[in-house]
């Protein structure tokens, strides 16, 4: 009995002495947390792509919370877009900044039908790799190797290799504009751009600065640098025999047109608000 | 004692085919295209301009910077066009394009077939001679030699070795030049020996080349200074790290050079060079190459003229079949594949191959089963199957904890691999993979 009664006496005064060791470390180490950083982490996609140039959603979140007004701005989730960047601004009491929604598009039209493949040999594993032995099956230096490596690095499964093309496709409705595909494609064949009034854009579907003629020998749809979009629209600059068409220029306003002109057919729109072709 | 590197290695078929050829002259092509950029380093400065006239052996860049090298014309006649034109892999690059007429030589070239045995230069003519006649590493990596025989300062020279072993399979150019030029080598193996201060430098040369070994060993009994060692027939003994670790015992440390350990390698192809441009006056305008292949009707060595365009030696040995499947510049091991006929020979260019469906033909990849030859073959005790596994992933910081950087992408894992999982292209990725992160 006398065992049973010591033995609860000495436990008992352990135990309380450890509750104070532990009441005051806890004072002592007290980490102010706040309680933001949670709720916007939830909101946010949970992706951590890193595409806000973030390391993460909760670094993302953590950068949120601190803001003010201000720096507030220079904060945008790509992968969520403007929807998740309102619910954040909502749960911090800011107003959010309306951004243009954002999609990736490939520079090329190199499809099997357009560029026919005229090297064989089995194919490396890479396209990063193929970059670096040699100019891939089309013979074009700057067009797609059609080995998919931005499908791989893709996280949102918005790229698919296009059966019948051979060339990748990008699912407008699941593209974030992460922005990994940029990183990755070893020629730099994509590039992010504004989705566009009523889904409209309009691209120079080519990145190929070899002069007109040898382009067009392993391309039909080849960017010739023949200057005649630059005349439709001065904003269009054209250098090292490629045209580029700042994203500044409006679809609705010269997009027929410019593909009309296009000899070579290099100039892509994306048609309105309907599931459109290769872009 | 025959002499070999410690770790890995692999036994390819040999198929020396053109051993017995002797080297001819391929003759002179009707337009030769000169790359401006060679080497490893910066491309050189064009001199010349569209209608110059030039004679074999002028001028036609110079060096830029210290890492670059000279290049000289290959043919006499007209330049035509300076231009960019498709190299070897279709990107474009730009060359010097030149017409030939006739087939004169520059003044001070010695001609004459004698062998010069005196030296009468000191060490710093000798460099300048070299520098002056752009002469580069002429067993693939294209460094220019001058700056490998520069000593830096604090360093010290206890070995040099003649690269003779050319392990790759198919090629003969080397074994072939160190049969009909052993005395020319020698003398400029004499001539390194002078530059570097040392008195003795090593010729290695594998033992399935036993009469290039018995040449060389007769003409280095009359030369004070220059010994051959015969080395086992292993791939990769012809890589520098490799030779170093057979020869001396030495390990180059992960990151580190040969001359870090006392060591400097030169192929017999640059020994020779050597020779031609400090004792002859010759500039380096012209190489061996052996063209060969189990889809070659008459497989050759040729001396070519540099810039000579491939299909001219291709024609030369019977033309391409229906069966050509690959055209490989180098050996095949570590060699390119070409997607231009038309591309000119450079300084580089050790071999032109023309291989059949047979040989190239990559199988269809079957999963690791864990058997470990990878680890065994590689020379430098790397874990391919690992580095294979991460560049999959793309786990870069792990790729790089395992040394993927000291790959020197000779492929013998892919080649011992039973699953036929394609781990060089894994280990050439994972090496595209780490340079891209450091940039940032």
């Amino acid at each position: 009995m006398d065992i049973i009664v010591s033995d609860i006496i000495a436990l008992g005064i352990i135990a309380f002495l450890s509750a104070l060791i532990l009441y005051f470390v806890s004072q002592k180490f007290h980490v102010e947390e706040n309680p933001k950083v949670e709720e916007i982490e939830q909101i946010l996609p949970g992706a951590n792509c890193g595409a806000c140039g973030k390391a993460g959603c909760y670094n993302f979140a953590e950068a949120c919370a601190k803001a003010n007004a201000k720096s507030f701005k220079t904060l945008y989730c790509p992968v969520g877009g403007a929807s998740t960047m309102k619910k954040v601004a909502d749960a911090l009491g800011f107003k959010a900044e309306v951004k243009e929604e954002t999609v990736a598009v490939l520079k090329c039209n190199g499809t099997c039908e357009n560029a026919p493949a005229k090297i064989f040999y089995d194919a490396p594993v890479s396209c990063r790799l193929a970059h670096q032995i040699s100019v891939g099956q089309t013979g074009c230096p700057d067009g797609c190797l059609r080995l998919g490596d931005c499908v791989s690095v893709c996280k949102f499964g918005a790229l698919s290799i296009h059966p019948q093309t051979g060339i990748p496709v990008v699912d407008e409705n699941k593209c974030t504009s992460c922005g990994a595909c940029v990183k990755m494609c070893p020629r730099g064949l994509f590039e992010i751009r504004p989705k566009g009034k009523n889904g409209q854009r309009v691209y120079v579907a080519c990145s190929n600065k070899q002069k007109g003629a040898v382009a067009r020998k392993n391309c039909k749809v080849a960017c010739i640098g023949c200057m005649k979009c630059a005349k439709i629209c001065t904003q269009i600059k054209v250098e090292n025999n490629l045209s580029y068409i700042p994203v500044s220029v409006d679809a609705e306003e010269f997009g027929s047109e410019l593909v009309k002109n296009c000899p070579t057919g290099a100039i892509v729109m994306t048609e309105a608000k309907k599931e459109k072709g290769h872009d | 004692m025959i002499k070999t590197f410690s770790i890995g290695g692999i036994h390819p078929d040999k198929h020396k085919i053109t051993a017995h050829n002797p080297i001819i002259d391929a003759g002179l092509p009707e337009y030769v295209y000169i790359p401006i950029k060679q080497h490893i380093g910066t491309p050189a400065k064009i001199l010349v301009k569209q209608g110059d006239k030039v004679k074999v052996g002028t001028l036609l860049a110079d060096s830029d910077g210290i890492v670059s090298a000279d290049i000289h014309s290959s043919v006499s006649g007209e330049v035509v066009k300076i231009d960019n034109i498709p190299d070897a892999f279709g990107y474009d690059e730009k060359m010097i394009v030149i017409k030939v007429e006739g087939d004169e030589f520059e003044a001070s070239i010695d001609t004459s077939s004698d062998i010069v045995k005196d030296i009468p230069f000191s060490v710093d003519e000798i460099i300048q001679k070299i520098r002056e006649s752009g002469i580069v590493g002429m067993g693939g990596a294209g460094f220019p030699t001058p700056v490998k025989t520069t000593i830096p300062e604090g360093k010290k020279v206890d070995f040099l070795i003649v690269n003779g072993i050319e392990c790759e399979p198919w090629l003969t150019a080397d074994d072939r030049l160190m049969i009909e030029k052993a005395e020319e080598i020698v003398v400029g193996a004499k001539i390194l020996n002078k530059i570097l201060g040392i008195q003795n430098a090593i010729v290695a040369i594998d033992e399935n080349k036993p009469e290039a070994i018995e040449v060389v060993r007769n003409i280095t009994r009359r030369y004070v200074g220059v010994n051959v060692c015969e080395c086992q027939t292993k791939y990769p003994q012809g890589g520098e790290k490799q030779l170093i670790s057979a020869i001396t015992g030495r390990e180059v440390p992960s990151g580190k050079l040969p001359i870090d350990v006392g060591c400097v390698v030169q192929n017999v192809g640059t020994v020779f060079a050597v020779y031609e441009a400090v004792l002859k006056n010759k500039p380096l305008f012209e190489r061996i190459v052996t063209v060969s292949g189990d889809d070659c009707a008459q497989p050759q060595n040729f001396r070519v003229r540099l810039g000579t365009p491939a299909s001219f030696l291709i024609d030369k040995c019977g033309g391409l079949t229906q069966k050509t499947a690959e055209v490989i510049f180098g050996g095949p091991m570590m060699g390119h594949t070409v997607i231009n006929l038309q591309a000119p020979i450079t300084k580089l260019t050790s071999g032109v191959l023309l291989l059949s469906e047979k040989e190239t033909h990559r199988p269809d990849m079957m999963d690791c089963i864990r058997c470990g030859k990878c680890v065994d073959a590689c020379p430098i005790g790397l874990r391919p199957f690992l580095i294979g596994v991460y560049t999959r992933n793309n786990m870069i910081d792990e790729l790089k904890d395992i040394h993927t950087m000291d790959c020197i992408e000779c492929g013998s894992c892919a080649y011992i691999c039973p699953a036929r999982i394609p781990l060089l292209d894994y280990c050439k990725l994972g090496k595209i993979e780490i340079r891209k992160k450091q940039k940032g």
